[in-house]
């Protein structure tokens, strides 16, 4: 049974990110830089979700076409404009190309030796990027922007200063309403609605694909390779689309990382970025259409928020208490957030693999069905 | 000459001589049974035809055309499909989603990105999986998780996989294992009846010997590898050696 139809859940979407700055205000969250990442994280994990959910096909490797495309976009801005579009274009086009031979090598296996496969490729592309090319990724300083890159499109800098990302002369860094509203200090900039709008559209992708005869042979991969085999299908080139396309949304995410800051290191591309997102999906709800962004949001959200709350944070939400209370509940709560919000994470992950097994997407699906169950039954012995 | 000829086929799994010097000549439009005791080696013979096996030595032709080497998509794509002796089917997938990817496999070829039309709203592929799904009186069903129907529900939904993507040859491994008695003469019929109105060529392996005579035009029977005896089905009725193969197995 459906809930709701393409369209509505695809205005809602839009509705739901192109509203976030206000939204998310109440949450802590709503400055743009953790927008903007809570967008792109999505957009990575929406094209993953199109490789992992659909066809099974868990890789480790993603964190590498995330760093190509950040790579390659740098490299647009230090040598032809600072305007994003082309180094969005190259960024894609890249990652699509390394995830075509990283998949065509990584495919010929399945199961878990194709998830090595891919975590070996991974860590060869770090490795790769940290040291024998440092003419093309700089090393271990990461690839800057200096004053005297050509930018060939853009004609000389201003003397002195480093150039910004835009889009056509739309700086992304600018903030072009800034509103007090019910008390929040909201901030809405150009970057964030150039996620945005990408995110949207990822989304509508997934959605397409998820709907076509295609999307349907790659569920098909998951539930019975074998079957589809002796159906007529060649399943190979299948799943090396569906990873080619998860690549080039990775790619696409590296690229808009580079428009938030232009510089690309090699730690991008390490297997645990990779591992991340894993994560993100599972957590999420794999499979799903929404549960990737959730998990994106999720994580990034703890990544950042709870992170930062310490010891002193913590006392002044118990200020109210008694001291001898106030002081074991800090003693309790501490270990799991600040630095220590890796541990919540990981308990929270437990949680969802073990009791929800679909993911937020299915717990939020479960409240919903008490939910109306309730109302039903309610509404029988109002009858009555 | 047949539509599936086979020569001298051998198969081994390290010590165990599993195909012994195979011959078979299928007949355009005949129901061609392969009957034989347990571990005669009928589901590997079977596998050497659809390209999950390979054969040690021996040929394998459809339609005149060498099929060894092959990838079972090739295989299929020529027009050989299998009904597999424990069912295959795609347990995650609603019935419906089960039949319409042979649809489009049958279609489409081995391979198409239509990644921007829906599934649901290609009428010509709804139209031939609900046609399918009504012959084979699974209708009201198609709408299940296919994972959760019974065994007999799960054979009739691969034999609808495999029937809808109009094969030449049907090869079908104990169709009939598991089901009730009402279900299996429902099978028998439906059959009968593909082969009268499609004339799909049926290989068919089968142990209930009320399915075989009811269907087949020819016999052969399989006994450790080898083909012991050949024949219509009156001749293999009779037949000493398959008295002594199948020696209290079942009812001849
Ligand atoms: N993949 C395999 N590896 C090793 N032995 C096999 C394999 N497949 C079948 N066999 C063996 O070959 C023999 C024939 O098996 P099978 O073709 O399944 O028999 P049938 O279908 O006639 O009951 C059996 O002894 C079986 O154990
Ligand atoms: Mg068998």
């Amino acid at each position: 049974m459906k809930l709701m139809n393409d369209r509505t859940l695809l205005i809602i979407f839009a509705a739901f990110v192109l509203a976030a700055p206000l939204i998310f205000a109440p949450t802590g969250a709503a400055y743009p830089d953790l927008l903007q990442r809570f967008a792109i994280y999505g957009i990575f994990a929406i094209g993953f979700n199109i490789l992992f959910g659909l066809t099974g096909y868990l890789s480790f490797g993603h964190a590498a076409f995330l760093g190509v495309g950040s790579y390659a976009s740098v490299w647009m801005f230090k040598l032809l404009t600072m305007n994003i579009i082309p180094a969005l274009i190259l960024a894609v086009v890249m990652a699509g190309l390394f995830s075509l031979i990283i998949g065509y090598v990584s495919l010929r296996r399945s199961g878990i030796y194709f998830s090595i496969l891919t975590l070996a490729f991974a860590q060869m592309s770090y490795n790769l990027a940290y040291s024998v090319l440092t003419p093309l990724t700089n090393g271990e300083t990461g690839l800057q922007l200096r004053l005297d890159d050509p930018r060939y499109l853009d004609g000389a800098s201003v003397e002195g200063t480093l150039p910004s990302t835009n889009l056509f002369g739309l700086e992304m860094k600018e903030v072009f309403w800034n509103p007090n509203i019910l008390g929040y200090d909201l901030q809405f900039n150009y970057g964030y609605y150039v996620c945005a709008v990408l995110l949207i559209a990822s989304f509508y992708i997934a959605m397409r694909i998820f709907r076509s005869p295609f999307g349907l042979m790659l569920r098909a991969v998951k539930t019975n390779q074998n079957r589809l085999r002796y159906t007529g299908i060649n399943t190979r080139p299948y799943t090396l689309t569906a990873f080619v396309i998860s690549g080039m949304f990775a790619g696409l995410a590296g690229g808009l990382l580079a428009t938030m800051d232009p510089l690309a290191g090699a730690e991008r591309m390490q297997w645990t970025v990779g591992g991340e997102v894993v994560l993100m999906v599972v957590l999420g709800g794999m499979g799903t259409l929404i549960g990737p962004i959730l998990g994106a949001v999720f994580i990034k959200y703890f990544e950042n928020i709870f992170s930062k709350i310490n010891e002193g944070v913590l006392h002044s939400w118990f200020a109210i208490m008694p001291e001898w209370l106030d002081n074991t509940l800090v003693a309790i709560v501490s270990p799991f957030v600040g630095k220590g919000w890796h541990l919540t994470l990981g308990a929270l992950f437990m949680i969802v693999v073990i009791f929800l097994p679909g993911g937020l997407v299915d717990g939020a699906k479960r409240i919903g069905g008490w939910i109306t169950g309730a109302n039903r039954r309610k509404a029988k012995a109002e009858a009555e | 000459m047949g539509i599936l000829e086979v020569q001298n086929v051998n198969k081994h799994f390290g010590g165990l001589h599993a195909l012994n010097n195979v011959n078979l000549d299928v007949e355009q439009g005949s129901v061609h049974a392969l009957i034989g005791p347990n571990g005669a080696g009928k589901s590997t013979f079977l596998n050497c035809l659809i390209g999950k096996l390979k054969p040690d030595t021996g040929s394998v032709k459809f339609n005149g055309e060498p099929v060894l080497g092959k990838a079972p998509h090739e295989i299929n794509q020529l027009g050989v499909s299998r009904v597999f002796q424990t069912p295959e089917i795609f347990g995650e997938l609603s019935v419906f989603e089960n039949v319409m990817i042979p649809c489009l496999a049958h279609r489409d070829g081995a391979f198409k990105i239509n990644a921007f039309s829906m599934v649901m709203k290609d009428k010509e592929i709804r139209q031939k999986a609900e046609d399918i799904l009504e012959d084979m009186g699974m209708k009201d069903k198609m709408n299940l998780h296919s994972g959760s129907l019974s065994r007999g529900d799960k054979r009739r939904l691969e034999m609808a996989m495999c029937l809808v993507q109009e094969p030449k040859l049907l090869l079908l491994d104990e169709p009939t294992a598991g089901m009730a008695r009402a279900d299996t003469n429902n099978t028998i019929d439906l059959l009968k009846h593909i082969g009268e109105t499609r004339g799909i060529t049926k290989v068919i392996i089968e142990h209930d010997m009320h399915v075989v005579f009811s269907l087949a035009t020819t016999i052969s029977v399989l006994a450790q590898g080898a083909i012991i005896a050949e024949g219509l089905p009156e001749d293999i009725k009779g037949h000493p050696k398959v008295r002594e193969a199948y020696l209290g197995e079942a009812e001849v």
